[in-house]
């Protein structure tokens, strides 16, 4: 039996091992990216697609802070837009006060990962948000 | 019967917003198709083709309404469309009659809402697997919301409005608690709405915080209510009374978009692109510009998606959505007022009901029927509707020239 602890990401798009980041679906005939399987390109109807990663420095384009949320949801928090070098990330923002005052449009953040504790068969799940860079 | 080049709304109506604890889905949208063949001056023996719509009861709301005011036969279609659900239903009715299958289509949209939550939270706690075992098509191990941002209606449309305000500037905490306070203070004269009460924009940003910078009352409102239009084609209105063809409200433009891809869409919904091809596919159908407009009901579920439908409706220049609200223009006295009956926020957001509520209150207007909250004059009005996912309608309206 191992010691060494194993690990599986929140999402199949989020990366793990020395870099964590976060890979997305392109589409080889126009370049649209998408986080989840997609038949025909919503773009351009293509068909081919191939994996790409996406930078982990990126620019806060929209947020809220969210103080009410669906029962089990751990509130204040803030939900965001970043934009990764030119493709749009969906992420919370971690790592600071979830207030106006900490949290800014426009403010530079970067990928940043976090335990959310082990399952019964001790493996880890690791998640991402951004924080400020 | 052949296709038809003119619709016109032949009789609408709206029932009171808020709650009604006595009157169940059926009741509720029963009224309003009385109500509105009332207002038409007609029966169901006259209506083609009917049209409802209904988000949150069991299914089928058309035939069950049917069995409430008369069964007739006709061709039923049950729609659902998110908030554009009532629209798309007029829509449809409309479809048919110009379409040539029937001269006179009924529709109706019907929502009990009073007391729901936040909607877009779900209503089961989310629970943690044990085991985690990657599903969905994210393959998740555990639930996202929240974890990764937020599914939560306000949530959304905040980061709606602050990416606006990101992008041109102007667009604060404050700015958007004014955009409420004017909603709330138009529907002290609708005795329609929800809440009648003004606000201050003190108030409402001291209320409580739900998705910053979106506060309780900058939220639409949930509530109990139905609307019901009966249209009639160009050509059968001729064959009608003087005083039908005289308060007949003419469609102009009936317009119904979906959301195209955006490089950002799969992130958060783009409200503002099917919204521009709407406004843009109306103006040329109706042959009028933003400019001629008297009157605006547009989708302000939240104070910060009023700010960005300013400039997806062409009400200002792209960009100018701040400075438009700053000049007063959308208020009731400025020179193109905005959701005279308090709009979604405070006279509130029967899901299904909506998107022919606000045909109703621009056709009040341009009826001269809208006693203490008449915009004088009103020649031609504008209704918008978003339902997030997307689907955008827009409705030109004009009054008679009979
Ligand atoms: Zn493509």
């Amino acid at each position: 039996m191992s010691d060494v602890a194993q690990q599986v990401p929140l999402v199949n798009y989020l990366v793990l091992g020395e870099t964590p980041h976060l890979v997305a679906h392109e589409c080889t005939s126009c370049g649209a990216r998408f986080f989840d399987r997609r038949n025909a390109c919503a773009s351009c109807f293509a068909t081919e697609f191939r994996t790409v990663d996406i930078p982990n420095e990126g620019e806060l384009r929209a947020f809220t802070i969210v103080s009410q949320a669906g029962p089990g949801i751990k509130v204040p928090f803030v939900a965001a837009v970043v934009d990764c070098g030119g493709t749009s990330v969906r992420g919370n923002i971690i790592n600071t006060e979830p207030d106006p005052e900490h949290v800014t449009l426009g403010m530079a953040v970067r990928l940043a990962t976090y335990s959310m504790g082990a399952d019964d068969n001790g493996t880890e799940a690791v998640g991402f948000g951004y924080e400020p860079a | 019967m052949s296709a038809s080049d003119e619709i016109w709304i032949l009789g609408i109506n709206m029932t009171k917003f808020g709650k009604h604890p006595d009157l169940d889905t059926v009741d509720l949208g029963a009224q309003a198709i009385m109500a509105a063949l009332a207002d038409a001056g007609v029966t169901m023996a006259d209506i083609g083709v009917f049209a409802a719509g209904n988000l949150l009861g069991g299914g089928g709301i058309g035939q069950q309404l049917q069995k409430q005011v008369g069964q007739t036969g006709i061709p039923v279609y049950n729609v659902s469309n998110a908030c554009a659900t009532g629209a798309t239903a007029l829509r449809t009715a409309i479809m048919a009659v110009k379409a040539g299958e029937c001269d006179m289509g009924l529709a109706c949209g019907v929502e009990k809402l009073a007391g729901a939550g936040l909607l877009g939270a779900g209503g089961v706690p989310r629970s943690d697997a044990k085991v985690y075992n990657p599903s969905g098509r994210y393959g998740a191990v555990a639930g996202i919301d929240g974890r990764i941002g937020t599914n939560t209606m306000p949530g959304v449309f905040a980061q709606v409005g602050m990416e606006y305000g990101h992008k041109y500037g102007g667009a604060t905490f404050e700015l958007f608690a004014r955009i409420s306070e004017k909603n709330h203070s138009h529907s002290t004269l609708n005795p329609l709405a929800t809440y009648t009460k003004a606000m201050s924009a003190e108030q409402i940003m001291n209320d409580v915080m739900i998705a910053y910078p979106n506060t309780r009352s900058m939220c639409s409102a949930n509530c109990d209510g139905a609307a019901a239009a009966v249209v009639v084609s160009g050509e059968k209105l001729k064959t009608l009374s003087l005083e039908q063809q005289r308060r007949a409200v003419k469609v102009s433009a009936s317009i119904l978009t979906s959301d195209p891809w955006q490089e950002a869409c799969q992130i958060l919904p783009d409200v503002n692109t099917l919204t521009k091809n709407a406004a843009k596919q109306a103006y040329e159908q109706a042959g009028v510009g933003p400019e001629d407009l008297d009157l605006v009901e547009l989708h302000d579920c939240f104070a910060t998606a009023e700010l960005v439908h300013y400039d997806n409706l062409g009400l200002c220049e792209e960009g100018g959505a701040v400075d438009f609200f700053e000049s007063g223009a959308p208020w009731r006295d400025g020179r193109l007022p905005v959701n005279v009956s308090g709009g979604l926020e405070s006279k509130g957001h029967p899901i299904s009901a909506t998107g022919i509520a606000n045909i109703w209150e621009v056709c009040q207007h341009l009826r001269n029927e809208c006693g203490d909250r008449q915009i004088e004059g009103a020649k031609v009005g504008l209704a918008h509707v978003i339902g997030l996912g997307s689907a955008c309608g827009i409705h030109i309206l004009e009054k008679s020239g009979v």
